[in-house]
């Protein structure tokens, strides 16, 4: 298992170095940002130079990459148009979108393995139909549709949440926006489960267990959901990736000022910095992500163990 | 054990139950009402630092107008620029200029503006080791080359043309004549600074200090300032509310949702798609002005195709193809107004805004737009191609408005397509490096309201944003003498022939002017935009 740690993480190494320079050669390409600094006006040509001395883009990109990457190392993210340090933006975006996040999975997790239950186990009944038709609706409707309607009903005509989330972003106004979020993973989620505990519940082990006399609940519970979790656990954990680099809709319709805000930010800027420095953390975040997953596989399910 | 995980789940759930029941309503509604009430108001992200001669851009001034104040400031209704920190302004030649300021002026840390704030202020904006943004609005001070050369570094500290005389006054040489240069200092790039900015520069841009109505109580990045009042104020214009906090809004839909649902106060740019929405909305609380601001079709007269000498009756056909009126109804929802010539409504007849210097050259006139593309020997290439950046300010829609109407005008399906561009940086970029195929999207907010502003740095051989590199010297002629002349009223007449000029030669089609929208709660009054399309924060009320 240590040896299984070991290899994964350094396998993460060329894959940490190949995403940050693929993002970077696609932030360059999409040409001089300084041209976009002066406003409708072209920056005189002096200034212009000077600018892009100071954001070391006077150099060859392969230079400016190595540069980034030594840099990165000692912790440093280079520095935003405005002025402000990368590392401090991401100071403020990430404890945001993380909290956003953990709503998001909280819900994925909670209703939809709930739902997935309920529905596995009633089969054709009424209640199965009507839960299929609504994930059907959840998942054919786009995010940005359902934030919007929630924004209008919930925030304005009933006026059960402000329309916006506050600069601080507090758990409690993330609720919404994180339900939003969730919505079309969550759909997922209970149908995966849905599936996966229809399969094992004709299994014959749970057979056995109901055979054996085993209370209901505990059939439940400790035979089939723990069998039948391994694909939702790795449909949740690469869904965590996505969801923080996703939120961008979500962050915009409620006013969230967290990762997906400033990577659209940077990328209209065409602010280099700001896109790979946030890009590359989300790269690490999905790679671990990925590792939990692996690592629980080994929990729910003891004979896949890895040498 | 199993027990124990039951029980945390549960709790969970209570908790999130409870904080949904406890996130309803409410909202933060300021420090009460009165003299005293705190106003809130959208604001975006502003791109850059925020330093006088460093921001070029509408959300970064907002600050800046609220927290500095200058020689001059423009009157928020008609633009015409008053003396607000200078006692005079005087010169006998239009070039050698001596400016007294008040006395008893102070920072909001108590330190003294004395012209040493300005000349140092001026002298900093313009040196090219401090990467200022608006440095070029100092080129017109003798000894700015050397202080801001073309290439290589700098050879000298300070202008030449800048001395400081006494505490009180200083004097200023220009390096050619402009006799109306005084009202061009009302812009925020010449505010004074403290000295607490040349010691230490980091921390004054963290937290701006600054001479004006409010003083900056906090201010994060990315999500809020809150500005206050300054009491000790003592200029004519004292703030008539306890302060403005800016809330930085992600997308302007969310800020008008906001705003209905009673959460903000201020909207400083409805929304294009809440247009139809907003009369039932607000009814009279919103507001559409004209602002200093005129949309037109540059040509890239760098391209032989585009430059040949029956040209101009081909972009007076185009010209002539488009339908502003229409457009302007349709696709802006009167939030434009057809343009009639090359300036804005906000100057004024007086300040050389004349709504028939176009004439028929901007009248829709299909039959004779197609005689006249014909005359000066059609379109070049076959098609035209307006080049437009597609991230922002819904230009997809406009453009394909205008296209449709060329093709309509000229019988022709493929006269015109539009060719957008992925980002602003981009299309700035291509436009930099002379690459535009055909017409493309020009914007120009002024920066002080003379008619010298809507035409010389756009027309006036290789000035700083004629990005289309038209040249004339005719134009350029009648701009110096207008530039030396020191009575008002004949500089103007004389800017309005280079004018006639720009229309003769069609060097870009006018479209329209673009009007400042705000709209605002039942809770505030007395709301207006000035001449930018900004909100005059000052004299807003709260009831």
């Amino acid at each position: 298992m240590g040896r299984y740690v070991i290899r994964r993480l350094l396998q993460m190494i060329p894959v940490f170095f190949g995403t940050t320079l693929l993002i970077f050669l696609m932030v360059n390409i999409m040409g001089d940002p300084v041209a976009g600094l002066c406003g409708d006006r072209q920056c005189d040509p002096a200034t212009a130079a000077q600018l892009r001395k100071e954001f070391g883009l006077d150099k060859p990109v392969w230079q400016q990459y190595l540069t980034y990457m030594g840099n990165v190392f000692t912790g440093d993210f280079g520095t935003a148009f405005n002025g402000q340090p990368v590392t401090e933006l991401m100071g403020e975006a990430f404890p945001v979108t993380i909290r956003l996040t953990i709503v998001a999975i909280f819900f994925e997790i909670v209703i939809g393995i709930t739902l997935g239950v309920v529905t596995g186990l009633r089969r054709g009944r009424p209640v199965d139909t009507g839960v299929l038709l609504l994930t059907l609706v959840v998942i054919a409707v786009p995010t940005f549709v359902t934030g919007l309607i929630v924004q209008l009903l919930l925030g304005i005509k009933w006026g059960v949440i402000d329309p916006s989330v506050s600069s601080d972003a507090r758990l409690d106004e993330l609720i919404v926006p994180g339900l939003v979020l969730a919505s079309v993973s969550l759909a997922y989620v209970t149908r995966l489960t849905r599936t996966s505990i229809a399969e094992n519940s004709r299994s014959d082990y749970v057979r056995t267990a109901k055979a054996k006399g085993l209370p209901r609940g505990r059939v439940i519970r400790r035979h089939l959901l723990r069998n039948s979790l391994i694909p939702v656990v790795t449909f949740i954990g690469t869904d965590i990736g996505a969801l923080m680099g996703g939120a961008i809709v979500t962050e915009r319709i409620f006013n969230i000022h967290g990762v997906g805000y400033q990577l659209y930010q940077g990328i209209l800027r065409q602010n280099t910095q700001t896109v790979v420095g946030f890009v590359t953390v989300l790269v690490i975040v999905f790679l671990l992500a990925n590792l939990l997953v692996d690592l629980l596989y080994a929990v729910l399910d003891p004979r896949i163990r890895y040498a | 054990m199993r027990g124990a995980t039951h029980a945390k789940w549960a709790a969970c759930a209570a908790a999130v139950a409870l904080a949904a029941t406890g996130c309803g309503g409410g909202g933060d509604s300021g420090g009460g009402g009165g003299e005293d009430g705190i106003i809130s108001s959208s604001w975006t992200d502003p791109q850059n630092p925020l330093e006088p001669a460093n921001t070029n851009e509408v959300q970064g001034g907002k600050v800046l107008d609220m927290i500095f104040r200058g020689l001059k400031k423009y009157d928020p209704k008609t633009g015409a620029a008053t003396d607000m920190m200078a006692e005079s302004i005087e010169s006998t030649d239009s070039v050698n200029f001596t400016i007294k300021i008040k006395s008893g002026w102070t920072f909001s840390n108590g330190e003294q503006v004395t012209a040493k704030s300005y000349v140092d202020a001026w002298n900093y904006g313009a040196n090219l080791k401090n990467n200022q943004k608006n440095a070029y609005f100092f080129g017109y001070i003798d000894g700015y080359e050397a202080v801001h050369p073309e290439s290589g570094d700098p050879t000298a500290q300070t202008m030449s043309g800048l001395k400081v005389v006494d505490d009180l006054t200083f004097t200023v040489k220009l390096s050619q004549k402009f006799s109306t240069w005084p009202d061009t200092l009302g812009y925020s790039a010449f505010a004074p600074l403290p000295q607490s900015f040349f010691d230490d520069r980091d921390a004054w841009i963290a937290k701006p200090v600054g001479n004006g109505p409010y003083t900056l109580n906090s201010y994060q990045k990315g999500s809020q300032a809150q500005l206050r009042r300054w009491d000790d104020y003592p200029g004519p214009d004292k703030a008539q509310n306890g302060g403005i906090d800016l809330k930085v809004y992600t997308d302007n839909n969310t800020a008008y949702t906001d705003l209905i649902a009673g959460n903000l106060d201020l909207v400083d740019d409805v929304p294009a798609s809440q247009l139809k929405n907003v009369q039932a909305d607000l009814g009279d609380r919103y507001i559409n002005t004209p602002a200093g601001i005129i949309q037109t079709l540059a040509f890239p007269f760098y391209d032989d195709a585009w430059n040949t000498p029956d040209g101009a009756k081909v972009r007076t056909g185009l010209s002539r193809a488009i339908n502003r009126d229409q457009i302007t109804d349709t696709i802006f929802q009167k939030t434009r107004t057809p343009a009639k010539d090359w300036t804005s409504p906000v100057l004024g007849e007086d300040g050389g805004f004349d709504d028939t210097l176009c004439g028929d050259a901007c009248e829709y006139d299909p039959a004779a737009a197609k005689k006249l593309v014909q005359e000066g020997g059609g379109i070049p290439g076959g098609q035209v191609k307006i080049t437009y950046n597609a991230d922002t300010g819904s230009h997809k829609d406009w453009v394909d408005a205008v296209c449709n109407s060329i093709n309509n005008a000229l019988g022709n399906e493929k006269a015109c397509v539009g060719n957008p561009v992925g980002t602003f940086a981009d299309f700035r970029n291509q436009i930099g490096e002379q690459k535009m195929p055909g017409p493309f999207r020009a914007g120009w907010q002024m920066d002080y309201p003379l008619i010298q502003n809507f035409l010389q740095p756009l027309y006036y051989t290789n000035a700083s944003s004629n990005d289309g590199k038209w040249s004339n010297e005719e134009f350029d002629d009648l701009v110096d003498q207008a530039n030396a002349e020191s009575d008002t009223a004949k500089a103007v007449d004389l800017f309005k022939q280079a004018e006639e000029v720009v229309r003769d030669q069609m060097a870009a089609i006018p479209l329209w002017y673009q009007n400042g929208s705000a709209g605002y709660s039942e809770r505030i009054s007395n709301v207006a935009l000035n001449p930018f399309s900004v909100p005059v924060y000052n004299e807003i009320k709260v009831n």
